[in-house]
């Protein structure tokens, strides 16, 4: 195969445009540069991404969920005119695994797939029908096996092991006081269980590599987390670091999804192979394997109270499903072990949390990671304790409310602010919305909708709460940091910041943040993002709720920094005192006499550029007893869901979720207000509609026909009421906002349902069948060979 | 792949009767889901958007004749007081892009158990009106679907349309999905009274291998009805009756569990969708509509 002669640099087709924010300082909403974009259709994501003589990359994927491979034939597909390349595990160079955590995870898979979907070869094609037609060529050699798809199972002695350290991925094992000893007047047990919730990011997985003809690559790629990919496909192309370039393109959605590596090593090697830049890109169904899912989970608790509401012990043991490989199961593992017990006072708390390897898919990060799945359970025994008491839900939540000074069961002491009972108190003071007539009322506002299934007739309404938390940041020691270059020059005779990070916008805005901070701390009206890449050092991830503490932290500082400088030379050349300096639409103000000196002016022609690291305290690894100060910060919301049930049909309207949370400041209140409206989207699709339906290892249902997200009939208007209790170790004294939202709404429409039904409802997503009473996940099961009405129409 | 184009209803059906392989299109929301998930690669490409004779619809003889071109939101326009429950149907159907592209004929064409216009068409004896340059024939809408995603059209022709009696009494459609809007049916129930002949027509969506007619429970009702006089009088139709009638409906049913829902729920639910779309067809009966 020749190689290609002239290779552009960049696709001709460029990455979103470097964005200009409507001006707006810290505190403002402002308009979002990428907003009328993407509304109109014009936002370049990834999967436009074009370059002239580019290939297409395609990936074969295993069938079976667990089998040995005895050989993999690929000469028939090499033979398909128009295919340049196919490629197996013996292509790869470097490391044959990945992972973000642990290395486990075949680039391409050798001796045995341990999932549907894992991929096995790749094809690079001169059209995309091309590469799919080859994948078809490839022959494979199954020996297809037992797949393991119970957690509990495979946590068996007697199960044979998926890998060398055997099933058990994690066990957090979290012992506070003595569960033993403590003596409760009521006790409730209860057993919980969240199905498998996906991302399901519009934009599917999609990336451009280019090779720079010097054995290096350009890979252009939505992700969240620029670094860590970098590093693993520089790992396993067996390249250095710096020969390994990656550029942030527009990305479609991430929630957690896009944290591990899905076609990043694949299309580097196919291009590295081929000498031609080599675009892959997934549909619908292909994305459902592509990415890591939200942790099915099984929890068995137990909460033990005195007679007037104090709570005495939580004995918690959860079952996690991690799936095939690590992916970043460790955290969830941890998470899920040190949130188990809710934002609450208890003096006892035994609990274990296990992770599981099985041949399903694999899971990993999702918005809530691992507080999602606790709270679910932790919120429906409060609700139970409630009942048992006689109590009313919220008084017992707020008469154990967590507040600073205590220690979380992980033995933490709980930072201020932790404003959980005053977080429950103004939920519940919020006005309840009027109750309109049931009768005569437009479809759209009745359970099912325009499906017209009822006027009234068998709808119930139901109250629900519940309070949700999380750790903000990236916990247990790991080094946390993230890096900004802030640039001052003057430019058309007006001064010009350029803000330069690494940190992956993926929709939540943090390039309108970044803006905002450098308009604030240099006052400069004219602020310049650049695109992400890698050319600068890394800035974490954006998850965990974590890039407006830390890479928000660090570009203030080398604003801060910066500034200093700005300062330094005001004193040098006109004796200034630097401590009644400010900055203001570009000039340098003395305080009490006015303008100093024009920024243009004092600059000059230079630059000032400033380069910082900011790290947030250090957390520290957890303990054998599971206690130690993990976590950096701490976010809680409160929800109140209100519901109309058909008691007849299953079906559901939720009619409103209130919510009260405390985000220390405020950044972008329109930004925040996105973020708390989706967050309360994706929980109420967990309620009540998104699950992969996985059986014997495989997924029932790729397709947005059948893994149904909800549409903006099924949102209901969202009240809020948001707090500013700064943090005084964040930036502007912020909290993460992402997760938090999405951790209280399923609890609380779940408990919504059971307030309307008086039904157990132990599961979520909350099925039609379950609110009718019909038991069992499944009816009767399709007959062999016939097939049914609705299975005919994917 | 070659794209045939005819500008006629004539020339459709030539190319049809040359290209026996040839796929039908006209809004495309069940043929390119097909090709894009790569089900489906058809030869040829018979795309019959341009031609008008299709995208029409006529009052013949108290009938209406509405070509297979004619979209759900045509439909709920121009057909809401002549056909309710075709309408109330169409609303259902995907979002309002699926029903600006989305056509009856294409439901037909599919001949999916869950399509949602086919139980108002069975419940108010429609026909198909099948075309090829040999000719045309009429099947009754219940002879033209034969099983999932099979119908009786012969590889020369093509769907004209079809023939649906202008509603002559109340009518209804209620269809259960998980999600408020943009679902497939889990399961669905049309209902027509037809009171000049006294006669109550019904059919279950998708809890079946093709849509089907709960018969018993229309003769039950029409005896119930008869008895007490009460196309007549107008009365109220008992509540016990009303739940005869949803348990016979579910006794038509023969639903199967897949990811959309179990069968035991899709028993029940149209058991619920019947005696409720009953009740309401019969209270807007008795309020003189
Ligand atoms: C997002 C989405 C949501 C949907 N929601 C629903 C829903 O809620 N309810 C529902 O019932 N369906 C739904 N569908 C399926 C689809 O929209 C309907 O079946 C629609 O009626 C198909 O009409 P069409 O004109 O697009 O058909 P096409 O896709 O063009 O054709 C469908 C079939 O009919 C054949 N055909 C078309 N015209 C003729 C003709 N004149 N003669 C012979 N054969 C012909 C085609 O060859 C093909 O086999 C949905 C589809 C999508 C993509």
């Amino acid at each position: 195969m020749t190689r290609a002669e002239t290779i552009p640099t960049t696709p001709t087709r460029e990455r979103p445009e470097t964005p200009v924010s409507t001006p707006g300082r810290v505190g403002e909403s402002t308009t979002r540069a990428d907003g009328v974009p993407k509304v109109t259709g014009e936002f370049e994501y990834s999967s436009d991404l074009w370059m002239d003589g580019m290939l297409y990359g395609a990936t074969l994927r295993s069938p079976h969920p667990h089998a040995n491979i005895w050989s993999v034939d690929t000469s028939e597909a090499e033979a398909v005119p128009g295919i340049f390349a196919v490629l197996t595990h013996e292509d790869v160079p470097g490391r044959k695994v990945c992972g973000m955590e642990v290395p486990d995870q075949p680039v391409l898979a050798w001796e045995r797939v341990r999932y549907q979907g894992e991929p096995i070869a790749l094809v690079a094609a001169d059209h995309p029908e091309t590469a799919r037609r080859a994948l078809e060529k490839i022959s494979v050699e199954y020996e297809v096996l037992d797949p393991i798809t119970d957690a509990e199972e495979a946590m068996r002695e007697d199960t044979p092991k998926l890998h060398l350290s055997g099933n058990l991925l994690r066990h957090i094992h979290v012992v506070h006081g003595d569960v033993d000893t403590a003596e409760a007047d009521v006790v409730v047990e209860g057993e919980y269980e969240v199905g498998m919730q996906d991302q399901a990011f519009l934009g599917p997985e999609s990336g451009l590599a280019v090779p720079d003809g010097r054995g290096g690559v350009d890979l252009y790629i939505s992700t969240q987390w620029l670094h860590i990919d970098r590093d693993q496909v520089a790992e396993s192309l067996g390249l250095e670091p710096d020969q390994v370039r990656l550029h942030l393109s527009g990305v479609g959605g991430a929630f957690g999804g896009r944290e591990d590596l899905s076609m990043q090593i694949h299309s580097c090697l196919l291009a590295l192979h081929t000498g031609r830049p080599v675009k892959m890109m997934y549909n619908r169904e292909e994305s459902f394997y592509g990415h890591v899912h939200r942790h099915p989970a099984r929890m068995r608790y137990e909460h033990g109270a005195t007679r007037d509401g104090k709570l005495v012990y939580i004995k918690a043991r959860l079952v996690f499903d991690g799936g095939a490989y690590a992916s970043s199961s460790n955290a969830v593992c941890l998470n899920a072990g040190t949130f188990a017990c809710g934002p609450y006072d208890v003096p006892n708390a035994l609990v274990d949390s296990y992770m599981l390897y099985t041949n399903n898919p694999p899971c990993g990060a999702m918005r809530g990671f691992g507080a999602v799945q606790v709270c679910f359970a932790h919120e429906a025994q409060m609700d139970k304790l409630a009942k048992a008491l006689g109590m009313d839900p919220v008084e017992l939540r707020i008469k154990n409310a967590i507040k600073p000074g205590d220690r979380f069961p992980f033995g933490q002491e709980v930072p201020p602010p932790a404003p959980v009972a005053e977080l429950l108190e103004r939920l519940k003071a919020m006005p309840m919305p009027e109750e309109e007539d049931i009768t005569g009322r437009d479809l759209r506002r009745l359970p099912g909708g325009v499906s017209n299934v009822t006027h009234g007739e068998g709808v119930r309404r139901g109250v629900g709460y519940a309070v949700g938390y999380k750790n903000v940041g990236f916990s247990a020691g790991f080094d946390d940091y993230s890096t900004a270059k802030v640039t001052l020059s003057v430019e058309g005779g007006e001064p010009l910041v350029r803000v330069h990070t690494a940190a992956a916008e993926v929709g939540q805005g943090i390039v309108t943040l970044e803006a905002q901070i450098a308009r604030t701390e240099l006052g400069v009206n004219k602020i310049a993002v650049l695109p992400a890449d890698t050319s600068i050092d890394s800035a974490g991830s954006t998850s965990a709720s974590r890039q407006s503490y830390v890479t928000g932290a660090a570009v203030k500082a080398a604003c801060e920094a910066v500034r200093e400088k700005v300062f330094a030379r005001v004193r040098e050349e006109f004796g200034e005192d630097p401590d009644g300096l400010s900055i203001e639409d570009g000039n340098v103000v003395a305080e009490g006499h006015g303008i100093v000196v024009p920024l243009a002016e004092l600059l000059d022609g230079e630059e000032i550029g400033e380069l910082v690291k900011y790290r947030h305290k250090p957390t520290y690894p957890l303990d054998e007893n599971g206690q130690g100060d993990a976590h950096v910060q701490f976010a809680f919301a409160a929800q109140r869901a209100i519901v109309e049930v058909d008691e007849e049909l299953g079906l559901v309207r939720v009619v409103e979720v209130a919510t009260t949370q405390d985000v220390g400041k405020a950044m972008n209140p329109q930004a925040l207000e996105g973020q708390i409206e989706g967050g309360i989207a994706q929980g109420l699709g967990l309620a009540l509609l998104e699950e992969i339906q996985v059986k014997e290892g495989r997924i029932q249902n790729a397709s947005f026909t059948d893994y149904l997200l909800p549409t903006i009939l099924d949102m209901p208007p969202v009240k809020m009421e948001i707090l500013e209790l700064a943090d005084p170790d964040a930036p502007y004294g912020l909290k993460g906002v992402g997760e938090p939202p999405t951790i209280a709404s399923t609890p609380a429409i779940v408990a919504a349902l059971r307030d309307a039904t008086g039904r157990e409802l132990n599961r979520v997503p909350v099925k039609p069948e379950h609110i009718v009473g019909i038991s069992g996940p499944t009816g009767q099961p399709p007959q062999p060979g016939s097939r049914g009405p609705a299975a005919e129409r994917a | 792949m070659e794209f045939l184009q005819p500008a006629t209803w004539r020339e459709a059906l030539e190319a049809k009767s040359a290209h026996h392989e040839a796929v039908p299109i006209f809004g495309g929301t069940d043929v390119m889901v097909e090709m894009n998930f790569d089900r489906r690669r058809p030869g040829y490409v018979l795309d019959l958007t341009r031609v008008p004779e299709i995208q029409v619809w006529e009052r013949e003889n108290g009938k209406f004749r509405v070509g297979a071109g004619v979209t759900y939101t045509r439909i709920i326009t121009d057909l809401k007081n002549e056909l309710p429950a075709l309408a109330m149907a169409s609303r259902t159907v995907g979002s309002p892009q699926i029903r600006n592209r989305g056509t009856v004929g294409g439901n037909l064409g599919t001949s999916s158990p869950a399509g949602d216009a086919l139980p108002p068409l069975y419940a108010s004896d429609a026909e198909v009106e099948l075309a090829s340059v040999e000719g045309i024939r009429r099947v009754p809408v219940g002879e033209f679907v034969t099983g999932p995603k099979r119908n009786v059209l012969r590889r020369e022709e093509l769907i004209w349309g079809f023939i649906i009696p202008e509603a002559e009494g109340p009518q209804q459609y209620a269809k259960i999905g998980t999600r408020n809007a943009m679902v497939i049916a889990v399961c669905s129930f049309g209902l027509a009274l037809h009171p000049a002949r006294r006669k109550v027509g019904t059919c279950i969506g998708s809890a079946a291998p093709t849509p089907v007619r709960a018969k018993e429970a229309e003769e039950f009702i029409e005896g119930v009805l008869a008895e007490g006089d009460l196309w007549e009088t107008r009365g109220a139709i008992s509540e016990a009756a009303l739940r005869r009638f949803g348990e016979m409906v579910e006794m038509s049913a023969r639903p199967i569990s897949d990811v959309r829902g179990t069968a035991e729920y899709r028993r029940r639910a149209v058991g619920v969708l019947a005696r409720r779309t009953l009740s309401w067809a019969w209270a807007e009966y008795r309020d003189g509509r």
